[in-house]
């Protein structure tokens, strides 16, 4: 499904900032996997999530998608293949468009838009029936602005949009992280629930451990832009948190100092 | 009554402006300052068309045509050769001054006994000033019908999303960059048409018509959605129309009360300034009141 090979990226290369992203990355994604991917601040967690979106190029290697090569596509171009949360409530929405209008672009996502209006009745019934799903009572609010909304209702949201136009890969980044915990429970339960529906290929960043470990088959750590290492399902059903602490003391050689990863 | 006539007519010919000001300032979220050579560029090539003997309406949608491309070559400087907005939109305008003047040869070009689109029909034995109203009136309505229907379709809704918000809309497929383009295009269209329509209006196309057109298609946008609301795009076209009817309504009244024609510009920038400013005069202003109590 996802092939990464051997993808670096360099950030501000020949200055000070010269940050080292992503070394040598490949990840290989089989239909319906999901991943979830931790690892501390700058370890390339969402550089790597962002190359496959194509938000910047990659510097080295290639990135293909059921078997088509979408190294060098621009960012809008990918979007066919690709549903994307975004950790940031306000950036999966249009705020100042109505649900509806937000519903009917994401719907259409990675086709070109036409002049046909693009508002209907069987639409809206359509719309309605999604908003059901996600049981926030957004199904009477059609017309109300998104950024009416709160966080928790825009992630939903925003994971309804990705969704929608079947993705052949689902990006979320760290897309829990700015909800309060009870409401970034109940939309990780929403996310487990669409992406079993719809077999959906995911990849998930999350800074919290007990969440990489209860949801999707497999698991990546990321430290300084490279992957420390890959469970696999088995083995992952009876890991705990603290057996994913001491992999990474083997594996790195170092103690795990990211005090977000410990406490959460 | 005449002043009142003559005042509504001329917030409709203006109106185009004000809605071409629209859908850069707002909808685009982009200060596009083509529109000071777009609006003397639409009035140049109407006027030269006509005394070449074309017909008024033709020299409309040439007008409406030049603009347009006017408004390419910005979206080309601030997309694909990365030039901020704002500066992108100040090179075209110090571009078309002298395209302009090639237009018209001159730097003023009358249009003595020529014929205009308000003087084509004569609209049920009406004088001068009605007919420009009912004239005016039936442009800015058809208009404002075809950027309703525009902004409703999936494509107007992409470049409305542009402006809100590019990341959401390139993470849906749609390549902003085009989108960009499209809405200046459109915006500077509907600009080129205002001066268009203006100069027929007047009798004459002038190389300096165009300045300070910018202010006030704003201070349209502004009074209109201050006054008229903001709830829907549809809401919001109409207040930018009836916005520049109060526009004109306003200079005509600090004229009669005596302020002079040269101190107009300087009145209208103020008056946009402060109502700019007014969000964040208003959160002051509400916490200095709760300090007080």
């Amino acid at each position: 499904m996802l092939h990464i090979e051997n993808i670096s990226k360099t950030f501000n290369p020949g200055t000070i900032t010269e940050k080292l992203a992503l070394h040598n990355v490949s990840l290989h994604l089989a239909p319906g996997d999901f991943v979830t991917v931790i690892g501390g601040n700058g370890a390339g967690k969402s550089t790597l999530m962002n190359s496959i979106a194509g938000t910047y190029p990659v510097d080295e290697g290639s990135i293909m998608i059921d078997g088509t090569d979408i190294t060098k596509w621009p960012e809008h171009k990918r979007a066919k293949y690709i549903g994307r949360v975004f950790q940031d409530p306000m950036m999966g929405t249009a705020a100042g468009m109505m649900i509806e209008e937000n519903l009917a672009i994401a719907e259409r996502r990675g086709l070109t838009p036409t002049l046909r209006w693009s508002s209907s009745a069987d639409g809206r019934e359509h719309f309605r029936k999604l908003l059901k799903g996600l049981d926030l009572g957004l199904e009477d609010r059609l017309e109300s602005k998104v950024g009416l909304l709160s966080g928790g209702q825009r992630q939903a949201l925003t994971l309804l949009m990705a969704t929608m136009a079947q993705p052949k890969l689902l990006l979320l980044d760290e897309h829990t992280a700015a909800l309060d915990p009870k409401t970034a429970e109940k939309v990780l339960a929403l996310t487990e629930k669409i992406v079993a529906q719809q077999h959906l290929t995911t990849l998930m960043i999350t800074h919290n451990m007990r969440d990489a470990l209860k949801y999707g088959n497999r698991l990546i750590m990321m430290y300084e832009g490279h992957i420390l290492f890959d469970v696999d399902s088995e083995k992952k059903k009876t890991l705990g948190i603290k057996d994913l602490l001491e992999m990474f003391e083997q594996a790195a050689g170092s103690e795990l100092s990211s005090d977000s990863l410990l406490l959460s | 009554m005449d002043l009142v006539i003559a005042t509504v007519s001329q917030g409709m010919l203006w109106a185009l402006l004000a809605i071409g000001v629209y859908l850069t300032f707002r909808v685009l979220d982009i200060a596009d300052l083509t529109v000071e050579g777009s609006f003397p560029l639409g009035a140049a090539t109407a006027a030269s068309m006509i005394v070449a003997g074309a017909h008024p309406l033709m020299a409309i949608v040439a007008a409406c045509l030049a603009g347009m491309l006017a408004g390419v070559v910005t979206g080309f400087l601030c997309t694909k050769l990365k030039i901020p907005a704002l500066l992108a939109g100040i090179l075209t305008m110090i571009a078309l001054y002298s395209v302009n003047l090639r237009i018209m040869g001159k730097a003023n070009l009358p249009l003595l006994q020529q014929d205009t689109v308000f003087t084509l029909w004569n609209v049920g034995g009406l004088d001068k000033s009605m007919t420009t109203l009912v004239i005016g009136t039936v442009i800015v309505l058809v208009v404002a019908l075809l950027n309703y229907w525009f902004f409703g379709t999936e494509l107007g809704t992409a470049v409305r999303a542009t402006g809100f918000n590019p990341h959401m809309i390139r993470a849906n497929g749609i390549n902003t960059d085009n989108m960009i383009v499209l809405g200046l295009l459109l915006s500077n269209g509907l600009v080129a048409i205002s001066g268009a329509l203006v100069a027929q209006s007047n009798g004459f196309a002038d190389v300096g018509m165009g300045v300070g057109t910018i202010v006030i298609g704003l201070a349209s946008v502004i009074i209109g959605e201050v006054l008229f609301g903001t709830r829907s795009f549809k809401n919001c076209l109409i207040s930018v129309i009836l916005g520049s009817i109060v526009y004109r309504a306003v200079i005509a009244i600090v004229l009669q009360m005596g302020m002079p024609p040269n101190d107009l510009k300087l009145f209208t920038a103020i008056l946009v300034a402060l109502a700019l400013s007014l969000p964040l005069l208003q959160a002051r202003w509400n916490k200095f009141r709760k300090g007080a109590h």
